[in-house]
């Protein structure tokens, strides 16, 4: 069964065409210089709409991550144990990701660097990490 | 008027529920009628006096004018009432909302009532993609505090034992309560055996999924002193905090604005945490305990996995019994009302598990995966 399709509109075509190509990119405010994901209208910081997109390094750092044993959806049930993880960008913005090529979940640890590898999936392209340098 | 002035002005008069567990696909709207009746009929009042009708709507059947249908089918044109969404934490914010009310002449007598049927009917509710990513597998309520569970271990070395300290005392408390939906005890080790359902949560960590109903009956002392109520149960205080933003984007996922509702609960109350004879925290999962634990001052930031493992600490006779009819995790993982009805049972003296000469209660509820928080104090001071 394929993943479930991200519901794409004109506030987030952006992001996931920059996937596509390559890039993992977010929002970055001309107003109050505050940078975001995912996709808004407005800046939540200043209210403006003044935003400009800009494309992230790749570098994050792991905030937080679960191991899925049970598939809540069934989409994924035959992907169990998957992961998914909360990342914070080098930039600034915060985004919900998967961890890939972890060989040793006791090693896991908040704080820990990341790399960005953008990866298809069922036709969607998907901003994952792996550990830096792995 | 000072918050502090409304203390012990206002009471819970009554308290009304359905059955707890599979009540087999009954409307909630009969539900919420039941549990009205039952509390209508706790308080020795008439259905008539009512003139507000607060209500939660049924989480798992979001529905526009819902509490226009529950006003309809009791029978009642309230003068102010409708439909409060904040989740888990509506019940004791509609307290806090009625007592307002009624404090600014709106209305006098208030019904405050919640029923759903996610266990008969439908637990889609629970399951839903978090925000847009759907895609990357982020779906369901059980995840978004798996997610802040696992922070709270990075951050302050929480164990899933002390997880489980909370699941052994509610399911203590459960076993006693023959209301209870999941009467079963388990120990520390049975709790390390449940399954994982998303790590690092395991089922047992996990509250029920329950149809029922439950109502609650809220005016002021004085007008339940005249319309000779029996046992009314005075509210010390009340307070809100909303942390609103999704768990990935919070500055901290250890910490809640919880703390701020419980400032402004306590502050209104008149007493400190220490002063607390019992507690009833909203135990959707077992780490939404140990952090409000910590948001409340009964524990420093990261001590209440030591707080809770101490022997008995969580029991009848400990240091702050906890959830003494069951909670979410045993009674019925109804969202918030049965703390409070156990809450005021506890101060009337009737619990299935009474602390002897309990004159403070506090409970609190949340919503959502932590977004919103409410605090409320019962008792006498």
């Amino acid at each position: 069964m394929p993943i479930p399709a991200p519901e794409i509109d004109e506030t987030n075509r952006w992001y996931w065409d920059g996937l596509i190509l390559g890039e993992l990119r977010y929002q970055h405010c001309r107003q109050c210089g505050n940078s975001w994901l995912p996709p808004t209208e407005e800046c939540s910081q200043c209210l403006f709409a003044d935003w400009e997109i800009r494309t992230a390094s790749g570098k994050a750092t792991l905030v937080s991550w679960v191991r899925y044993h049970t598939a809540t959806h069934p989409e994924f049930k035959d992907r169990v144990p998957f992961n998914v993880a909360v990342v914070k960008l080098a930039e600034g913005p915060r985004t919900v990701t998967n961890l890939i090529d972890i060989a040793d979940w006791d090693t896991v640890h908040a704080g820990m660097t990341l790399q960005l590898k953008i990866e298809e999936d069922d036709d969607v392209y998907l901003a994952r990490f792996a550990l830096a340098g792995a | 008027m000072t918050a502090e002035g409304l203390r012990e002005k206002y009471v819970v008069a009554g308290i009304g529920n359905t059955r707890f567990g599979d009540l087999d696909g009954r409307s909630t709207l009969s539900m919420n009628v039941e549990a009205c009746r039952d509390a209508l009929s706790d308080a020795s009042v008439e259905k008539e006096l009512v003139d507000a009708v607060f209500v939660k709507y049924p989480t798992s059947n979001f529905q526009s004018m819902y509490g226009q249908k529950v006003a309809e089918r009791l029978g009642l044109q309230p003068r102010i009432g409708g439909v409060w969404d904040q989740a888990g934490a509506s019940p004791s914010s509609m307290i806090a909302f009625a007592v307002m009310a009624i404090d600014a002449g709106q209305c006098e007598i208030a019904l405050v009532t919640f029923a759903d049927n996610p266990r008969s009917v439908s637990r889609h509710a629970y399951a839903h993609a978090l925000g847009p990513y759907g895609p990357y597998g982020w779906f369901g309520v059980v995840a978004g505090y798996a997610m802040i569970a696992q922070a709270h271990m990075e951050e302050y070395g929480t164990t899933g034992e002390h997880l489980g300290a909370v699941a052994v005392a509610c399911r203590e408390h459960g076993k006693r309560n023959p209301n209870a939906q999941l009467r079963r005890p388990i120990t520390l080790a049975d709790h390390q055996r449940s399954p994982w359902v998303v790590e690092p949560l395991r089922r047992s960590d996990c509250c029920l999924i329950s149809d029922g109903g439950a109502a609650v009956v809220v005016m002021s002392a004085s007008r339940a002193h005249q319309l000779g109520v029996r046992d009314a149960v005075p509210i010390l205080g009340f307070g809100q905090g909303q942390t609103s933003w999704e768990v990935a984007q919070r500055p901290s996922l250890v910490s809640t604005e919880a703390c701020r509702s419980a400032e402004t609960a306590f502050a209104m109350a008149g007493i400190t945490p220490s002063q607390v004879d019992v507690a009833q925290l909203y135990d959707c999962f077992t780490i939404a305990v140990l952090m409000t634990l910590e948001a409340y001052g009964f524990c420093p930031p990261g001590q209440s996995g030591a707080f809770v493992s101490e022997p008995g600490a969580l029991q009848v006779g400990g240091k702050l019994p906890l959830n003494t009819s069951g909670g979410l995790l045993s009674e019925t993982g109804m969202p918030g009302l049965q703390l409070i009805h156990e809450g005021v049972r506890q101060i009337r003296g009737t619990s299935t598990s009474q602390v002897t000469g309990a004159r403070t209660c506090v409970v609190s509820n949340q919503g959502g995966i932590m977004q919103t928080h409410s605090t409320l104090i019962l008792g006498r001071c």
